[in-house]
């Protein structure tokens, strides 16, 4: 237990969005059984006390669930390991000598506050612009009322684990944000819930998104850097619900 | 009351504002009797919710869809990211889906019982009687409950209950319910009733002729502090459980917000009740910088366990079974592993505390799956726990299917809070607190699966209502400008704060500071207590305090996103709160729920209550830096619910 490992971090740092950035580079004597964060946490700690401003990062729940975390690790979204956010990972991941490059998420989409923090506020506008099912509190029946098949609960519920961290757009060479997307509207397409809205909605997110992000060629990176496996299937769902949206809604506002 | 420990000016008894009647009508009739502002006066009013947690995100929507103008506050980048996210296990229901017996006497029954006979009966009742309408809302959102295979929602038994009562999400309960309120609030946002503040954090409250009339905050990207005023100002700010330094919480949950309220006049209630989980991941070294909880339905088929003999050092495996102690099964063998949370976490202190603690920093316990995997199967096991035997081997590189998993108890969630009445506002007009940031309906212990049926009850289905009973007497009354002096004063203040984190020129981090008062309150503010544990807390936290402010090291500037600078401030008010749960938990000589007094136990060992002279919430209120604060109490009655003595043997 307790393994120490030696490694060099090469971390970028950055003022503000407007500031030139450059890499500082950081020998770290680690155990392997701490957390990558902490490892940082301990390196901001000695920059500290020798008098350096520490690195900016991003965290909160240190357990995979809140989205807080991510940075580039050796030019991946989240680092090696699979299916695991930044938080997540440890030092016995790394090997004794490593160099470890740490960036910033990087897209168009999200500009860097500072260090290694990036703003992701247009996942939020996506989100904004319809995703949502519209029912005020005190107007819902008996949530018994309707059945959902075991498996179209399950599905939706694989599309709603996303935790919203935009790890799929930085891994993007396109900076696309259509894996979010089309978590989110997967989730609510497969309930019946999400039904009466399901095409406007569609369509309001996927335009909402346009105007953050870049287009989707069907890279797969998205998939191999998510934390939570969100599946690629959903994109083709996404795309192919928005070509219905784009004609039913044509059709629908014939009517009105 | 002891001498020398609190000169107490002036203590008064609280009015809980509770309305006369049968319980099971009091709500049904206190919603008729409330006055109400029309429809078309709603958006007259202005409220400022502060957080989006379950609680904030929950209320905020709610207001916004009844047609106040709403501001919601939250220090995090998105609404989405909330504390709450990170709840594993469930949300409990009085919907008795499974036709078991389950009705909403018997939540409210088993809450009262469960928080040990310290919370409010009429508010719990409540929490109870609405539960049913939380599933029907969240299920409507789209939240994606676990079902059987007709379709319709299932249930488990969580926590020892006796009937199946919770509902859940798979291992992410939290993760759903957020997202359905965030989901809402974003709803909202669009609809341009709620104006959503971002990356801002509160940092005073303010107040005008005694009423709250709004908040000060400081944009954590660019520095800008800024006051906002509003009739009304709802707090949903989280628990205080990282005063621990460790605990299950999220990194950024703190005490601030409720902090600076209780500095402005708002009373702080039962500050000791605080919960330590029996099943997380026991530290690994000195650079721990959280604890990972452990679901507890991991007891339901794993066996705990020590080496009988103290110092023994050799590994699991190598420890044939007659020299192992199951020291619960052999202390209860009615519950056996399944006693709850303060019972199991204190027996894990003794053992550990007596030597026989286990793994390199001998600082845990063995949860022994060995037997239910002879018994039922690796794969029945791995179906039942394999994302958490997962998760646990992601974190300590061992792996659980073949030698024991460590755990020890942690911190993680604080039944105390800002006091309120009824209608859930502090004692300071137009100020609310909903969500864990309240002290209300827990008592001195909460249940399983009943934080996040709180939250969401206090911010859709009660909030909503009450809040209206006090703004109606507003009508007319415009909000007080920000360029008023009180407003003025407040942001000076603030300001004059964060200058003063960066020239103070220490030589130690804030996370140092954080880190050793931590220590303090573990030590002596944790699971077990003792009077000369509690009074060596409180001389030794003032001395760390003036060690803190002497010598922090806070680099770089304010007007730029700094999380030393922030970090200073919650700091700061850890210090007072923890000195506080100090004076608080010395007071109360008894035992209940998760405070316990090694003073005050049973022959077996129990906690042992004294009703005569503790049936009652204790508030605090501050006196100035350095000074005392006064002890006020709450009067308990317990006319639904006969007290008795909890016994798990
Ligand atoms: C690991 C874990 C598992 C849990 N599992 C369960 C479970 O299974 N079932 C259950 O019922 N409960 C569970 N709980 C407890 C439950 O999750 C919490 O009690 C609950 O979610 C708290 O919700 P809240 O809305 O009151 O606060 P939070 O979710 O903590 O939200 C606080 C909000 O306030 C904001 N905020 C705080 N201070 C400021 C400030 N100064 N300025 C601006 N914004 C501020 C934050 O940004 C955030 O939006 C669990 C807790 C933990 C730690
Ligand atoms: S789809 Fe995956 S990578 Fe993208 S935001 Fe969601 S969880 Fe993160
Ligand atoms: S810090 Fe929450 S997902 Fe990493």
């Amino acid at each position: 237990m307790s393994d120490t490992i030696s490694v060099t971090v090469k971390v970028w740092r950055q003022n503000g969005p407007d500031s030139p950035g450059g890499f500082e580079t950081h020998p770290q004597q680690i155990s392997i059984d701490a957390s990558f964060l902490e490892m940082l946490d301990l390196l901001n700690e000695q920059l500290n006390d020798r008098g350096e401003e520490p690195i900016v990062f991003e965290s909160d729940c240190r357990e995979g669930i809140c989205g807080t975390c991510g940075v580039m690790i050796n030019g991946r979204a989240h680092g090696p390991q699979k299916a695991t956010a930044t938080c997540q990972l440890h030092m016995r991941e790394f090997a004794d000598g490593d160099e470890i490059v740490i960036e910033p998420f990087r897209a168009a989409g999200f500009p860097v506050i500072r260090d290694l923090a990036v703003d992701r506020s247009p996942l939020d506008h996506i989100i904004e612009s319809g995703g949502y099912i519209s029912v005020g509190s005190g107007a819902a029946p008996d949530a018994n009322l309707t059945p959902v098949p075991k498996d179209a609960a399950e599905q939706a519920f694989d599309a709603a684990a996303c935790i919203g961290c935009g790890a799929c757009v930085a891994a993007c060479p396109n900076s696309a944000a259509q894996l979010f997307t089309s978590a989110k509207v997967g989730h609510m397409a497969l309930l019946p819930q999400g039904q009466p809205e399901r095409w406007s909605r569609t369509e309001a997110m996927v335009d909402v998104m346009e105007t953050y992000f870049g287009s989707c060629t069907n890279h797969g990176e998205c998939h191999e850097a998510c934390p939570k496996e969100i599946s690629l299937d959903f994109i083709a769902y996404l795309n192919r619900d928005y070509v219905r949206a784009k004609v039913k809604n044509r059709a629908l506002s014939g009517q009105r | 009351m002891e001498p020398g420990t609190t000169p107490q000016p002036n203590p008064t008894v609280l009015d809980s504002k509770v309305p006369d009647g049968p319980i099971a009508d009091l709500w049904e009739n206190h919603k008729f009797s409330m006055n109400l502002v029309n429809p078309s006066n709603k958006r007259k009013f202005e409220v400022i919710v502060v957080g989006t947690g379950l609680a904030g995100a929950s209320a905020a929507a709610t207001l916004g869809e009844l047609g106040y103008r709403v501001k919601a506050f939250t220090f995090h980048d998105s609404p989405r990211r909330a504390h709450s996210i990170a709840a594993q296990g469930g949300i409990n229901a009085a919907k008795n889906y499974p036709n078991d017996g389950d009705s909403v006497h018997r939540l409210f029954y088993d809450t009262v019982k469960g928080g040990d006979y310290r919370s409010r009966e009429a508010n719990v009742h409540r929490l109870a009687e609405v539960s049913v309408n939380i599933i029907d809302q969240a299920t409507a959102q789209g939240v994606p409950f676990a079902r059987d295979y007709g379709g319709l929602l299932d249930n488990r038994s969580f926590g020892g209950a006796q009937v199946s009562r919770t509902f859940y999400a798979r291992g992410q309960t939290g993760q759903q319910l957020l997202l359905g309120a965030y989901s809402a609030l974003m709803r909202q946002v669009a609809a341009g009733t709620v104006e959503l503040h971002n990356r801002s954090e509160l940092l005073d409250v303010v107040l005008k002729d005694g009423r709250a009339c709004g908040i000060v905050t400081r944009d954590l990207l660019s520095g800008e502090v800024t006051p906002h005023s509003a009739h009304a100002v709802v707090l949903a700010t989280g628990g205080y459980g990282n005063v621990y330094f460790l605990s299950t919480n999220a990194m950024m949950c703190n005490v601030t917000a409720a902090w600076r309220a209780h500095r402005r006049g708002a009373l702080f209630a039962n500050p000791c009740y605080t919960q330590i989980h029996p099943t997380c991941i026991p530290a690994s070294d000195d650079f721990q910088s959280k604890l990972t909880l452990m679901s507890e339905s991991l007891r339901n088929d794993g066996r705990i366990w020590v080496p009988s003999g103290a110092g023994d050092g050799r590994a699991a495996g190598d420890i044939p079974e007659g020299e192992r102690d199951y020291y619960l099964e052999r202390k209860y063998p009615a519950f056996g592993n399944l006693v709850p949370r303060d019972v199991a976490s204190r027996n894990a202190k003794t053992v550990v505390d007596a030597g026989h603690g286990v793994g390199p920093l001998n600082n845990g316990v063995f949860l022994d799956f060995a037997a239910a995997i002879e018994r039922d199967g690796h794969d029945a096991i791995a179906t039942r726990y394999g994302n958490l035997f997962d998760m646990y081997q992601r974190i300590t590189g061992e792996n659980p299917y073949t030698s024991p998993m460590r755990i020890y108890p942690a911190s993680h969630y604080t039944m105390g809070g800002l006091w309120v009445d009824y209608h859930l506002m502090t004692n300071v007009p137009g100020l609310y607190a909903v969500g864990e940031a309240n002290f209300s309906d827990h008592g001195a212990n909460r249940l399983g699966a009943s934080a996040l049926m709180q939250g969401l009850a206090d911010g859709y289905f009660v909030l909503p209502y009450t809040i209206g009973d006090d703004l109606a007497g507003l009508l007319g009354d415009s909000v007080v400008p920000t360029d008023d002096p009180v407003f003025t004063a407040a942001v000076a203040g603030v300001e004059d704060e964060t200058g003063r984190w960066l020239s103070t020129n220490g030589s130690r981090s804030v996370d140092h500071f954080h880190r050793e008062l931590g220590r303090i309150v573990w030590d002596n503010i944790g699971m077990a207590r003792t009077e000369s544990g509690l009074r060596k807390a409180l001389s030794d936290i003032p001395a760390l305090r003036d060690e803190f402010h002497r010598d922090v090291r806070v680099l770089g500037s304010a007007d730029t996103l700094n999380q030393s600078l922030e970090k200073a401030g919650r700091v700061a008010d850890f210090f007072d709160l923890a000195e506080l749960m100090a004076r608080d938990a010395l007071e109360r000589e008894e035992s209940c729920g998760g405070h316990f007094r090694e003073e005050h136990q049973t022959a077996e060992g129990e906690a042992q209550r004294d009703d005569d002279n503790f049936s009652h919430v204790a508030a605090w209120e501050w006196n100035g830096p350095d000074t005392p604060q006064t002890r006020h109490v709450e009067e308990l009655t317990f006319d639904n619910v006969a007290l008795s003595q909890r016994s798990y043997k």
